[in-house]
């Protein structure tokens, strides 16, 4: 079956990227890139920092949990953030919901 | 949350600047990094023969192609530089036996692999064991969304059927597919059934790529050339159905420039930010380049690194950045947007590649070659000459090349 497109993200997801996408990082330019069909993108710090923790295991309300205890910093602001930027990358179709274990 | 992607495209058509976005921080001397994607044009050898195909006239034959552990070395080599794409092309790259070991290789050196395929040889097992090797993009060429049409186009019997079925393979083993429609004035008409088959077969993104006139096109030009209201009607079609399929499928338009005002930005630049690799092993600035008589391309055989071929070879220097412009370009302040448009093009119409290309308004030919494209268009010469190692085939009547 094929992955669903266009995922709602919110703090049960739990996101990861699809097969296509690989999150690198670019020795010859010392830049963390996405690798995608026809087209190589740069995310900023923060958004390597949160595509890192989407190992679809983990759910968007775990990573905002590490992150605000990380930066000590108010969890419904890190939140309103993170499914923001999150949901940028999936309308794009650079991450993608966990499939769930058949059988 | 915008900008969190600086998104810069691989392609040679790319709007925006993959290496700009990605090089911003370095000084000017660099200018010329290496490129993000590389061509590898594995073969010319091809089961289609398509007469608008983009090979060269004078193909490499079987004898002349690098070996498996050639190839391998020079994807190292790529890897090793700083290239973060390969994509394998063609000729059909699946007629080469070891396209596995290939993609394999490439995945061990840290490449992220896309194969341009006519998809007729393919097999699932064989699609299977690519997935398997590390492949992470199909992208399938189709010539309408329907045989009578797509068949005749590429000139072998039961293609498109074949193409249909390496589509749903693709998306049963969870790659992602971009369906590669290369549209001219005989399947023009089928645009809106093809974005719908694009839908159908679960492709994530689209390339609707009009004709680029070099090579076998450029043979063939009477037979493809569309009528301005076909490109008018074909940029509605296109300007609706991505509205309307956002963040279902994406489409990559690519304009004929015959009748656009100004010129494309070719490869982004001639040796500015893509090379392509020939079978017999060529750098070229483009894939088109070896049509361009009196220039001297280095080969990934001879005693030079890639890297150095890229910097420093005659062939990429002579037409790079803005210093061999003559007017209008040299002047014009268009000229670090489109670079003067495409080389080749210049040099198939001008016969000097130094011209500003006769896409642009600003070249005193555009208007002749306007006035061309509109007579080639109405004159319903429709026999294609098909591409082979022969030189070409004529269409006869009732039967064509299949």
């Amino acid at each position: 079956m094929a992955l669903s497109r266009n995922i709602s993200v919110s703090e049960t997801s739990r996101p990861t990227l699809p097969r296509h996408a690989r999150l690198k990082f670019d020795e010859t330019r010392q830049v963390w890139v996405i690798l995608a069909p026809e087209r190589v993108l740069a995310p900023d710090e923060i958004a390597v920092e949160v595509l890192q923790l989407c190992d679809g295991v983990r759910s968007v309300a775990d990573m905002v949990d590490h992150l605000a205890a990380k930066y000590a910093a108010p969890r419904e602001a890190i939140l309103t953030d993170v499914i923001a930027m999150l949901q940028d990358l999936a309308d794009k179709g650079f991450l993608t919901e966990a499939r769930e274990k058949t059988s | 949350m915008t900008d969190i992607l600086a998104d810069g495209k691989t392609a040679s058509a790319a709007p925006s600047d993959g290496l700009a976005v990605l090089e911003q921080k370095r000084s000017t001397a660099e200018t010329f990094g290496i490129p993000l994607a590389v061509l590898a044009e594995l073969t010319h050898r091809c089961p289609l023969q398509c007469p608008y195909c983009s090979n060269p006239i004078e193909l490499d034959r079987g004898s002349s192609e690098l070996t498996t552990d050639e190839w391998k070395k020079v994807l190292s080599e790529l890897a090793e530089i700083g290239v973060l794409q390969i994509h394998f092309s063609g000729g059909e790259p699946t007629a080469r036996k070891d396209l596995v070991e290939l993609v394999q290789h490439a995945t061990d050196v840290g490449l992220y692999s896309n194969l341009i395929t006519s998809a007729v040889l393919l097999t699932k097992e064989k699609l299977s064991a690519l997935a398997d090797a590390g492949l992470c993009h199909v992208q399938i060429s189709f010539q309408g969304n329907e045989p009578i049409v797509a068949d005749r186009v590429a000139g072998l019997k039961n293609a498109h059927e074949k193409k249909i079925e390496a589509a749903k393979w693709t998306r049963e083993l969870d790659m992602p597919l971009t369906v590669n429609a290369v549209m001219h004035r005989q399947n023009l008409h089928q645009l809106s059934d093809i974005i719908q088959m694009a839908i159908d077969l679960d492709a994530d993104r689209l390339e609707v790529a009009n004709v680029q006139y070099y090579g076998w096109a450029l043979k063939n030009r009477a037979a493809l050339m569309p009528t301005l209201e076909q490109i008018e009607e074909t940029s509605r079609i296109v300007e609706e159905a991505a509205t309307r399929l956002k963040g279902i499928l994406a489409i990559d338009y690519v304009v004929p420039d015959y009748y656009a005002l100004r010129p494309k930005k070719c490869m982004g630049g001639w040796g500015r930010q893509f090379f392509n690799i020939s079978p017999a092993g060529k750098v070229l600035p483009c894939h088109a380049a070896e049509s361009i008589t009196g220039l001297e391309f280095e080969s990934v055989r001879s005693n030079h690194s890639i890297a150095w071929i890229w910097q420093n070879s005659e062939a990429f220097n002579r037409y790079r950045g803005t210093g061999w412009m003559p007017e209008p370009c040299k002047s014009c302040e268009f000229r670090e947007i489109d670079f003067g448009g495409c080389r080749c093009q210049a040099f198939a119409l001008t016969g000097d590649a130094g011209n500003t290309d006769p896409a642009c308004t600003l070249s005193p030919m555009h208007e002749q070659i306007f006035k061309d494209a509109e007579r080639e268009a109405a004159a319903h010469q429709d026999r294609f000459l098909y591409r082979n190692f022969a030189g070409g085939t004529l269409e006869t009547e009732g039967e064509h090349g299949a």
